[in-house]
């Protein structure tokens, strides 16, 4: 327990501090929402009703953006190695790396939506359902992420090859995060219907994602 | 002759050598049987002579999932049991898979433009499927990537058996979401809704293909265990080229960079 706590509070430190990179993915998020209008033009009603799934867009790419970095930095310092020696369950010690990693870059991406909301004329209603969804979502962006960092990492390819692997993945998020928030906003449809399912898949992806990135780095490592 | 038998990659290749005429025969003459009932099968009184698009669509789509299942299990020969052709097997049954998937989405859709009026609709069967042709992609792109295929094959079987979980959620879409597909109607619990006139060739069009794609993939694995035969023949001779030059010169370089 103690060596978990420590790889979660050793990874945070690492990603908060110059050269981590974490803050980099809300910059990006914040970039993609202030691309939309120009590429959409300044309609405000528009960008009211696009504003949800405007924001979940920004934030699974913002999310990809950063997961390049949850296992490579640490085999490019040898560090991984250690990690699958020692004798932590590499499986725990994969779910705690990605805790620590949304910790340190999805959860400032929940924390921006507000501000993000204000520029999209989003209103309170609309812009706590968006925070409310991504809080939910953005775990099971980050494990199933972790799949794709995992396998990347065993390949040395990065970059293009995990926004192949993983997006696929990630689509059922996005459907149901986008369709919780329109529910909410537009009051017609169940808000939990699509909630409930958009917490269900962060628990599986919570379950599913540490053995597979475990088995891909047990495999995949020499 | 047990599965552990075939792991010797010569003898599945005699093996292979003297099914695949016989295989690629029956599989014909299943083909000209079934497309022979599908053009005397009678028109539907709804949908008229469209219906026969189904014959064709159907079986692309259960072979499509059915690819995908063959190639989980396939991986967990290479990660279990680290049988040396479940490698080739998954490997080659990749392109077959995206081809059926491909050719299902295209039929269907083509079979949606008159009967729903629109050739996409987004809904969770389609949806679904198209994320299945966009995970055979990836799966591709992942062969591809990575230049070593026994480093490539562990990733991808954990990448196969991650996409595996798909498989249900396509099967049972159409039922978990009332949506414009139409629910399952032949493989479903109280038996088939579907006309017998309509039935049998389906069901004969069902076998044809998975014949074809049985033909298709021991040809597939043959051609994969020969072409990695040539890619280490071609590295021993890179490697003793490079042996045979001092060391130093600059062929001797680009030989030992490509072994």
């Amino acid at each position: 327990m103690t060596a978990l706590g420590a790889l979660i509070r050793r990874d945070i430190r690492i990603a908060l501090r110059v050269g981590g990179g974490a803050l980099i993915g809300v910059l990006f998020f914040l970039t993609v929402v202030v691309l939309m209008p120009f590429a959409l033009g300044p309609d405000l009603p528009l960008l009211s009703r696009l504003g949800p799934a405007i924001l979940w867009l920004g934030a699974l790419l913002a999310s990809l953006l950063t997961l390049d970095r949850l296992f490579a930095s640490d085999h490019e310092d040898g560090s991984l190695d250690l990690i699958v020696m020692s004798r932590t369950p590499l499986e725990l010690a994969c779910a705690a790396k990605a805790f620590a990693h949304w910790l340190a870059a999805g959860l400032p991406l929940v924390v921006a939506t507000p501000v993000l909301g204000l520029l999209l004329n989003l209103d309170v209603t609309a812009t706590g359902a968006v925070a409310l969804t991504l809080l939910a979502g953005t775990p099971a962006l980050t494990f199933i992420g972790m799949i794709g960092a995992g396998l990347a990492v065993t390949l040395h390819r990065g970059g293009l090859l995990l926004a192949v692997l993983v997006l696929p993945l990630s689509i059922p998020v996005l459907i149901f995060g986008v369709a919780a928030s329109q529910a909410a906003i537009s009051g017609e449809l169940s808000f939990s219907g699509p909630f409930s399912i958009l917490c269900a898949l962060s628990l599986v992806s919570l379950v599913v994602g540490p053995f597979a990135a475990a088995a891909s780095l047990r495999h995949g490592l020499d | 002759m047990t599965l552990l038998d075939l792991a010797n990659p010569s003898r599945f290749l005699s093996l292979a050598a003297r099914l695949l005429p016989w295989l690629a025969a029956i599989t014909v003459a299943l083909l000209v049987v079934g497309l022979y009932l599908c053009a005397t099968a009678p028109d539907d009184y709804q949908q008229g002579a469209t219906v026969k698009i189904m014959f064709i669509h159907v079986p692309n789509a259960w072979l499509s999932m059915f690819v995908w299942t063959i190639m989980s299990v396939a991986s967990l020969g290479t990660l279990v049991w680290r049988h040396p052709l479940a490698d080739v097997a998954a490997k080659a049954a990749a392109p077959i898979g995206a081809s059926f998937t491909f050719l299902a989405l295209v039929t269907g859709s083509l079979w949606g433009r008159p009967m729903w009026g629109t050739y996409w609709e987004w809904d969770a069967r389609l949806t679904s499927v198209l994320i299945l042709f966009l995970m055979y992609l990836g799966l591709i792109a992942l062969w591809r990537a990575v230049e070593d295929p026994s480093r490539a094959a562990r990733a991808a079987a954990v990448l196969t058996l991650v996409g595996a979980i798909n498989i249900p959620i396509i099967k049972f879409s159409v039922d978990w979401w009332n949506t414009l597909h139409q629910p399952a109607s032949v493989m479903r619990i109280g038996g088939s809704t579907l006309d017998r006139a309509f039935l049998i060739p389906l069901l004969a069009m069902a076998v044809a293909f998975s014949l074809l794609f049985v033909t298709l993939h021991v040809a597939a694995m043959r051609n994969e265990i020969l072409r990695r035969r040539v890619r280490s023949l071609q590295m021993q001779q890179a490697r003793g080229y490079a042996s045979e030059v001092p060391a130093g010169n600059a062929p001797s370089q680009i030989a030992g960079a490509a072994s």
